[in-house]
């Protein structure tokens, strides 16, 4: 469903939506709704019990007839706490239910998702939607749909109380205060958009603050701490001047909040005591009025609060469909077909990939590769920043699929494989290594929990990720955001090792070096040798070093595969792999004053024998040449 | 052991003596804080203190009306009734009036002190060293201005607040009760008992429960954020499954922990109610017996029952203010640790200027040692003449960032002098240092605004033109250009994202238009691939030619531009000569060399 059909919903209907996962709660909602309707009855009901005394009673003067109506005063006073404990009871636990339930279905709808996804929606969108939105639901359902229920009945039955006490009397106390039903929900909406500008203002200010932190090397090294200051004194005064605002508009409800009840008792008082001169109204029945007034003041304030409160809820609510509703088109197939012996070949038959927000006219990322990889051969994947190396990564594994064309995996297309399966027989590293807050076995063993220790010990050493054993609890030290800080170098090492832990029939590595040091890159190359030399593989290589573990090297330009062949072959064939892999002492070292634009002519010039559609570099001159 | 700065905070075995010392300290801060705004404060209270008492008057009014404005209208004469109903207006008015203002004093009082607060933590954490930082690690230094500067934004909004309004509310009542009613006063304070023990019953379990609601929402928080953030991983690896089982958990915690949190209010609010309920019957049965044997007026007794009633409001807001309070308090304590930290590379008091540097760098017998048993460079003495190129090499830890951060002062040696142009650093004027030498590391940080004002925080009034030359300088205008508004894309936004190779292309240009007398370059190439990395060399080549540089690479290929290489090991120079010289040679460097031009193609 679009956003656009969503927002014509009404606030009950889009509330509504929300039934499914309220379904269990539902009974205990309304037996809450039921002990307040009475706590709320029974509080009405103590001031016509004062009403009958003091006009009975203590008119009278019998001391004896007063226990009696004290002793009723105080059991329904008793069953007011118990109604009151009651209400809170019966939600309490369903209520939460209700809360961990959607909560649990957005995690799982998220994590199926796919990462085009999540390219969109930034985690901290996601999180507050996980988090406030659905803390803001939890509420409505087990204090604010039951209060609003309660309160709007006990107002009426209080104005018909009062009206009967005296209809004059209950006549001015309506009046008097509907200007503050308008007031207080007139208030939420202005104080909602304020406390909202407050919280972005508040965001950026703790922005600001990272990246005072993160950035503090460079702030040192220009010696510029007195313009982040005074960018951060401007951002934290826009924080206080908005705060101000804030109360004010607290100072505004407060004063509507005390006037207008001091008011209506003000005037109540002078028709009161006129209307009880001439015996309109008995001296009991004032004092029933003032206690029944005091009993209704709480009920009315807080509707505008809590109407507000149910359209902040709607809001919650569209935006937790929003990624409830969706579409996810990476699933598992219909009918999965499985690979009955995994040999390793992977083929590429004229793939086509685009983001489905790329601007039109612009050509395809991927524009059309055909590439077959033999069991247990080794691919290097070689191009400059933007080619499209990561991307062919990532289609493998089917983090994104394809625009048109397939890859196959030992001949079955891997949309034909469960995602599960497709995963097993694929395992990557990237190089920006994520790792989990868990221990260092388990994220090593991410991909095949069921290994053996000898397993995850040979995959360590092959990422010569040896570190780990000096930890503190070892191979137990918890690492990720809630453990230790390991370098980017020791991440990507046990990045390396997960992938190579999961021993599956073909290793896609992203660049999966780039954060070590030649020494460690060394090694670590040498113990992938023997890894690699049984397993089918793709490697993304920015280094000659890393190169020349590779059986075959694809050399990708413009999103095409321009050249396939040894490293050696293509070396000597290929001017743009020689200016793409070689590094600056070549045998003839480029000049001293060579520009950018000098080399792109010189990759226009050489490159005749391979087949390239546009010789410019960036997306513009592309954009200029397909025209 | 010393509980000074930032020491202590993570101990929980703190001494009885220790204790008082923090909290000593955050009172000294927290009074550094107020005496500022005695005057403001004292109209605050004052304000505070007239409006509870004319909030309070509206039922002994009401009493008034009836008992006396009553009779006298049915006597005819209605000038009493109008007279305490006028009297009711305006006390009315005047509470309602002056609680407003008093709203917005108290907000102007706490912002002055958070934004004041603000300021001093934010310029204190600028100022400690580097080497604090390392130590101290980023995520701690931002919890304490944002998550602990907010509980006591908290406190000072909300609970300072409840507490004055609620306590003298309180106060008020309780005294107007005893002055109308000494009986009734005698019953509410009976009633007070029960509360105490309620409330602080409350207070004790709270401070528990809400601590553990803390931690178990922000592990599902951490569990979310890094499945979201590593979705790729989480897929790729097939974790759904055994995330699902792990978060059902954590959300099954938190429901559990916030359920007893809830639940603490399920308790306690009928436990009010209750309290308050028979209060107000005893009231009603010891009042009614006065009115009925006719030593007691009945409006009178209509006044207690509408006191009793309201005495018991505030409760429960004040009993929150315990848990505002506490983690105020230990956010306090946490804060006042930070700005106790001495900052190890201080500004010199009397600073040396140097207007015009040449770029000569001298360390005589300089040691580094981050303690005394920590020497990570032994004393060595090093000079290197205005305008040379040195390459710093040697394997990972031998000491080359090290060397580099003492040239920038990001550290200040623990023996020994750093000079630049004879000016020892420490004596140097901040603006003069940072004018004159410049470090680029590895990790290129960009802050938010667009890719021109990241070059420009190198020079922070320079022309547009003066950004281009810089990045065409460094090879980094074409992709610039390329970038969806060029040089005014934001970093942060969507299509603005750029890699790691351009961030390090940016943070170059940055340095370029700075203008330094002295560059470093630490692993500044590292990211770039390898045509950029030529187009950089390139580029530094002419950029280095009027220079002092020092440039640290693993890359061997940097050594071609260098006029002299120095080859680190254990924090030791045991290699210094002209590159040629070196690779000519039979040490360290003509081993290290042969091996990187037989990585080469």
């Amino acid at each position: 469903m679009s956003i656009d059909t969503e927002r014509k919903l009404s606030t009950v209907a889009a509330i509504r939506r929300l039934y499914p996962y309220a379904k269990p709660a539902m009974p205990w909602i309304y037996a809450g709704m039921a002990a307040a309707m009475l706590a709320a009855l029974v509080s009405l009901a103590i001031p016509q019990v004062l009403q009958s005394l003091v006009d009975g009673p203590l008119q009278q003067g019998d001391s004896n007839e007063i226990w009696l109506p004290v002793i009723v005063v105080l059991a329904l006073g008793v069953l007011e706490a118990i109604m009151i404990f009651l209400r809170r009871w019966f939600v309490l636990h369903p209520g939460t239910r209700i809360e961990a339930r959607m909560r649990n279905a957005l995690y799982d709808k998220l994590q199926r998702l796919p990462v085009a996804f999540h390219d969109r929606w930034p985690s901290g969108q996601l999180l507050s939607r996980a988090i406030s939105d659905l803390n803001l639901i939890r509420r409505w359902f087990a204090f604010g749909l039951v209060l609003i229920v309660v309160n709007v009945v006990t107002i009426v039955v209080g104005m018909v109380v009062l009206v009967s006490i005296n209809w004059v009397l209950g006549l001015i106390f309506f009046v008097l205060s509907i200007p503050l039903w308008v007031y207080g929900y007139v208030f939420e909406n202005k104080y909602s958009v304020i406390a909202r500008r407050s919280q972005d203002q508040t965001g950026d200010l703790a922005t600001a603050v990272e990246e005072s932190v993160h950035g503090i090397r460079v702030l040192k090294a220009f010696g510029r701490g007195k313009e982040a200051l005074r960018k951060f004194q401007a951002q934290a005064e826009l924080v206080r001047g908005t705060e101000i605002e804030k109360a004010r508009a607290i100072a505004g409800i407060w004063l509507w909040l005390l006037l207008v009840p001091d008011a209506i008792f003000a005037v109540s008082l002078l028709a009161g005591v006129w209307l009880a001169s001439i015996g309109e109204i008995t001296v009991g029945g004032l004092v029933a009025y003032f206690a029944t007034a005091t009993v209704l003041r709480w009920p009315v304030e807080s509707i505008g609060f809590l109407l507000s409160m149910t359209l902040d809820t709607r809001t919650a609510s569209d935006r937790f469909f929003e990624v409830m509703h969706s579409e996810n088109r990476i699933t598992d197939p219909e009918n999965p077909k499985t690979i009955e012996s995994p040999q390793g070949r992977l083929v590429f038959e004229n793939v086509h990939f685009r983001y489905e927000d790329a601007a039109d006219g612009t050509r395809d990322l991927i524009n059309g590769i055909d590439l077959e990889i033999e069991p247990g051969e080794t691919m290097a994947l070689v191009g400059l920043t933007g080619s499209g190396k990561s991307t062919i990564t990532a289609l493998t594994t089917r983090l994104y699929d394809v625009t048109s064309g397939s890859i196959r995996v030992d001949g079955v297309d891997i949309r034909d494989l469960t995602l599960g399966d497709l995963r097993k027989h694929l395992a990557m590293a990237f190089e920006d290594a994520t790792l989990f807050s868990a221990s260092v076995r388990d994220n090593v063993l991410l991909g095949r929990p069921e290994a053996t220790e000898d397993d995850l010990k040979e995959a360590l050493s092959v990422a010569q990720a040896d570190f780990v054993y000096e930890l503190p609890d070892g191979l137990d030290t918890k690492v990720g955001e809630e453990g230790m800080s390991l370098s980017g170098g020791q991440r990507q090492r046990l990045a390396l090792a997960r992938a190579v832990a999961a021993k599956p029939s073909v290793l896609v590595l992203d660049d999966p070096l780039s954060a070590l040091d030649v020494d460690t890159e060394a090694l670590v190359e040498d113990a992938l040798r023997h890894v690699l030399a049984s397993t089918t593989a793709l490697i993304v290589a920015h280094r000659p070093s890393t190169v020349q573990l590779a059986d075959r090297v694809a050399l990708l330009e413009q999103g095409r595969v321009t050249a396939v062949g040894k490293h050696s072959d293509l070396l000597a064939t290929s001017e743009h792999y020689r200016f793409v892999i070689s590094s600056l002492e070549d045998e003839q070292p480029a000049s001293v004053d060579t520009t950018a634009e000098d080399i792109e002519d010189a990759v226009s010039i050489h490159t005749g024998t391979i087949p390239i559609i546009n010789p410019g570099r960036s997306g513009r001159s592309a954009g200029e040449g397909g025209a | 052991m010393s509980v000074t700065g930032v020491e202590g905070e993570e101990r929980h075995d703190l001494t009885k003596s220790e204790s008082k010392q923090i909290r000593k300290r955050s009172m000294r801060l927290l009074g550094s804080l107020v005496s500022p705004m005695k005057a403001r404060i004292a109209l605050t209270a004052t304000v505070i203190i007239i409006s509870t008492g004319a909030q309070v008057v509206g039922p002994a009014l009401i009493a008034f009306g009836i008992d006396q404005g009553l009779p006298a209208v049915v006597g005819g004469d209605a000038i009493p009734l109008v007279l305490v109903v006028a009297a009711y207006l305006l006390s009315g008015l005047a509470g309602a009036l002056l609680i407003a203002w008093y709203t917005v004093l108290m907000a102007r009082v706490s912002q002055a002190i958070l934004i004041e607060l603000r300021k001093r933590v934010f310029l204190h954490t600028q100022k400690l060293s580097l080497e604090f930082h390392e130590k101290y690690t980023s995520g701690r230094i931002i919890a304490r201005q944002t998550s602990d500067l907010d509980s006591l934004r908290e406190l000072l909004d909300s609970g300072i607040s409840q507490l004055v309004q609620g306590g003298l509310y309180m106060v008020f009542i309780a005294g107007a009760l005893f002055l109308m009613d000494w009986v009734s006063g005698l019953v509410l304070l009976g009633a007070v008992v029960p509360l105490a023990f309620l409330t602080r019953w409350f207070q004790v379990r709270s401070s528990k429960v809400f601590r553990e609601t803390r931690t178990t929402s922000a592990r599902v928080i951490v569990h979310f954020v890094e499945t979201m953030t590593g979705i790729r991983a989480v897929k790729a690896f097939r974790k759904e499954k055994r995330n699902e089982a792990e978060f059902g958990q954590l959300v099954e915690d938190y429901r559990d922990a916030n359920a007893r949190a809830i639940n603490l209010f399920g308790v306690y609010d009928p436990g009010l109610v209750f309290i308050g309920n028979v209060a107000l019957a005893v009231v009603l049965l010891v009042g009614g017996l006065r009115v009925a044997d006719g030593s007691l007026a009945i409006g009178v007794l209509l006044a207690t029952l509408l006191y009793t009633r309201s005495f018991f409001a505030p409760a429960e807001e004040l009993a929150m203010f315990y848990n505002s309070y506490q983690s105020a308090a230990a956010a306090l304590e946490k804060i006042s640790g930070v700005l106790e930290e001495i900052p190890s590379v201080p500004d010199p008091d009397r600073p040396t200027d140097l207007w015009q540097a040449k770029g000569a760098v001298n360390f005589a017998d300089v040691e580094f040692a981050y303690t005394e048993d920590r020497v990570v460079l032994p004393e060595f003495s090093l000079d290197i003449p205005a305008g040379q190129t040195i390459a710093l090499v040697g394997s990972t830890g031998a000491g080359k960032s090290t060397l580099a951060k003492l040239i920038a002062r990001f550290y200040d040696p623990s023996k020994g002098a750093v000079t630049l142009d004879g000016v020892e650093l420490r004596q140097l004027h901040p603006k003069d240092l940072r004018r004159a030498i410049v470090m680029v590391t590895q990790e290129a940080y960009l802050f938010s605004g667009t890719v021109a004002s990241n070059i420009a925080l190198g020079k922070p009034d320079a022309t547009r033109s003066e950004v281009i030359q810089a990045a065409k300088a460094v090879g980094a205008h074409e992709f610039i250009e390329s970038l969806p508004d060029g040089y005014d894309t934001d970093v942060n936004k969507r299509g603005g994202r750029v890699s790691a190779g351009q961030r390090q292309l940016i943070s170059f240009a940055r340095a370029f238009i700075a203008d330094p007398v002295v560059l470093i370059l630490d692993e500044a190439t590292a990211s770039l691939d390898i045509p950029s990395e030529r187009l950089v060399q390139e580029g530094l080549q002419t950029l280095l030619a009027d220079r002092t540089a020092i440039i640290i690479a693993h890359r061997l290929s940097t050594v071609a531009i260098a006029d002299r290489v120095l080859v680190m090991e254990h924090g030791r120079i045991i290699e210094d000569g002209p590159p040629a010289e070196l690779i000519a040679g039979t040490g360290k460097f003509s081993q290290m060399y042969a091996a990187w031009r037989d990585s080469l193609v």
